[in-house]
């Protein structure tokens, strides 16, 4: 397997084996023009390779399994013997048609399973907020309650959302909210010089770091991505030709 | 400035007088307000551990994280209470794993008093703060014994609260809480309420708070605009350091102002004073007068070498500052063995005033009035 690390492992501190990175908190952001979609199927991928051992519990209000499905199957990654496994958790919210309070009792029951290293996987918020009928308030007691997750049996949280959405609210609570709470934000934008074609975009990576002390070092990076059929070249600026 | 806010915390309230309340308030911009709340609190309790304190324990009321103390512990390398004496306790919120209701759950981690080891109480709504309150008193009660509680509160964080309840029951549970404990230290961060609340919440909390302290960032982009990730230099800049303002209002209701930057270090978290341009904006600030208000620099060198009389002990002896409210037993001995030696050693004819400055004590020249808490 080439995991040798890109660009993206090293910001998010992913290059020494994920085992390191439990209890935290991830944002990603990203905007109409640049989507920033493959991150989530990156990680999703990191996180079910062969060496580790941590299992994903996945919340799809954006797509269907199948989707998920055929984009990790091209980078070499087969969800649904993953499934079986019991290493990823597929939670269907197009088809659940949950209500929006029925998510906390279904994670519930699937997470006192295992001692392994679980990281839950929203895909994503501003869906989410849509299925409980606009009520922030709901998106963020989950928030808190996935947070409590975090701290008490060690859970990763990583949250998708789409910033411009939230471009005509003056403060737009739910978003700073959950920047604040987050550890790590990544961050997908267009170019500023506009489209290119060897250049889709560039990623702002924000390590806020853990506020226990261990990892205090706050590191920033920004590079450009360009997204290939079926792997992500990361590159800093200027770097390439 | 830190110092005063640990001295006003450590020293609590006189009898009949609500505690020292200090409110930390950070933003999305310098979102460090639990760097400080952990300083504060480490602070607190390394005081309450060595007996120097008026209160023998402090209670946590945290939206989440039964692990933070252990993180403090980590960071400021001390020991918080709950860890090393049995006492205090630990007040978590708890979304519930089903229904939308959530549940305060006060929990004495206490593992020498078998009274109170098992004392689990569950506040079945997150709403019912007086519940909350209620709960927080008796155990407190339990723990520290009767009479007026000496023990002090920390809460973090007043806005994951006002989520669930009103203004006004919060605002009810701080003051009934000033009312019964020895010192209430609050964090909260504004970055979750629509403008309107925040103009309430933030004038409710300092309303209620002796001392305040915000946190600024160092600088702001100059578009004002959230999310500009251009200036990534900027954003790095203010990742790491900060401004640090206290506010203090005094028993007379003077008002003083303080400013102190800090960074952000693997150790925890350093106030350094304001570097430079501080201090040439508050001189551009006195008004041209015809007199001269500012010393010369050769002057204010002049003045520092002046010994004031009873500043005897910086020449030669090492100064020693009286640092009230240790143990009374071990004052008595060293004042007792001082006094017995002095006569032998110094020449009986000549007499001398042994003064020790007392560290609440404003330094020589400051326009503090020291006596302003007398009560005549």
């Amino acid at each position: 397997m080439d995991r040798s690390p890109n660009l993206l492992d090293q910001a998010l501190g992913l290059h020494d084996g994920e085992s390191t990175w439990s209890g935290r908190v991830v944002l990603i952001e990203d905007c109409v023009e640049t989507s920033a979609a493959f991150v989530l199927h990156h990680l999703v991928k990191g996180f079910l390779s062969p060496l580790s051992s941590s299992a994903i519990i996945f919340v799809a209000f954006a797509q269907p399994f199948s989707h998920y499905d055929r984009i990790l199957r091209k980078m070499g990654c087969n969800l649904v013997v993953q499934k079986d496994n019991k290493r990823f958790i597929f939670l269907d919210m197009l088809t659940l048609e949950c209500p929006g309070e029925n998510q906390k009792s279904v994670e519930a029951s699937l997470l006192p399973g295992g001692s392994r290293s679980i990281t839950i996987l929203i895909d994503d918020i501003s869906l989410m907020e849509v299925a409980v009928k606009g009520s922030s308030s709901h998106v963020l007691d989950f928030l808190h309650y996935c947070r409590t997750l975090t701290t008490e049996f060690g859970c990763s949280l990583v949250v998708l959302n789409h910033e411009d959405i939230y471009s005509s609210i003056e403060r737009p609570t739910l978003i700073l909210q959950i920047e604040y709470l987050a550890e790590v934000i990544i961050k997908a934008e267009p170019l500023v010089t506009g489209l290119a074609t060897d250049v889709h975009g560039q990623l702002t990576v924000i390590n806020k770091g853990n506020s226990d002390g261990l990892s205090l070092q706050n590191k920033m990076c920004n590079f450009h991505f360009r997204v290939r059929e079926n792997s992500v070249e990361y590159f800093y600026p200027g770097s390439r030709t | 400035m830190a110092e005063l806010i640990r001295r006003a915390l450590r020293d609590g309230a006189l009898d009949g007088e609500h505690a020292p309340a200090l409110t930390i308030k950070d933003n999305i911009d310098s979102p460090f307000g639990p760097h400080v709340f952990n300083h504060v609190l480490a602070q607190l309790s390394a005081n309450i551990l060595a007996g120097k304190s008026q209160s023998q324990s402090v209670s946590f009321i945290f939206e989440h994280q039964l692990t933070f103390g252990l993180q403090i512990n980590r960071v400021e390398k001390t020991t918080l209470l709950p860890f090393k004496n049995g006492l205090g306790f630990w007040i978590v919120t708890r979304i519930l794993l089903a229904g939308r209701i959530g549940l305060w759950s006060v929990e004495a981690l206490t593992n020498q008093s078998p009274k109170a080891s098992n004392a689990v109480r569950l506040c079945k709504d997150v709403r019912n703060l007086d519940n909350l309150f209620s709960s927080i008193l008796q155990l407190g009660k339990e723990l520290v014994g009767q009479g007026k509680g000496r023990f002090s509160v920390a809460i973090d964080s007043a806005t994951e609260m006002i989520r669930h309840a009103s203004i006004s029951s919060l605002a009810a549970l701080l003051s009934n809480i000033r009312s019964h404990v020895t010192a209430l230290l609050v964090c909260s961060s504004f970055c979750c309420q629509l403008p309107a609340d925040i103009a309430t919440v933030t004038s409710v909390l300092e309303y209620m708070s002796s001392m305040v302290a915000s946190i600024e960032p160092m600088t702001r982009s100059a578009s004002g605009q959230r999310g500009n990730y251009e200036n990534l230099s900027l954003l790095e800049r203010n990742s790491k350091t900060g401004k640090f303002h206290v506010r203090l209002k005094r028993r007379n209701g003077r008002v003083r102002l303080m400013s102190e930057d800090f960074c952000i270090e693997q150790s925890g978290i350093k106030f350094t004073p304001r570097s430079g341009d501080g201090e040439t904006i508050s001189q551009s600030l006195v008004p041209k007068v015809q007199f001269n208000l500012q010393l010369s620099e050769k002057e204010r060198i002049e003045r520092a070498k002046v010994v004031l009389p009873f500043e005897h002990q910086g020449i030669g002896k090492p100064i020693e500052i009286y640092d009230g409210r240790q143990s009374l037993n071990e004052n008595n001995i060293e004042n007792s063995s001082t006094t017995e030696k002095l006569p032998t050693s110094q020449d009986p004819g000549k007499g001398e005033i042994i003064y020790f400055r007392d560290s609440d004590d404003e330094m020589p020249d400051s326009d503090e009035d020291p006596d302003d808490d007398l009560d005549i």
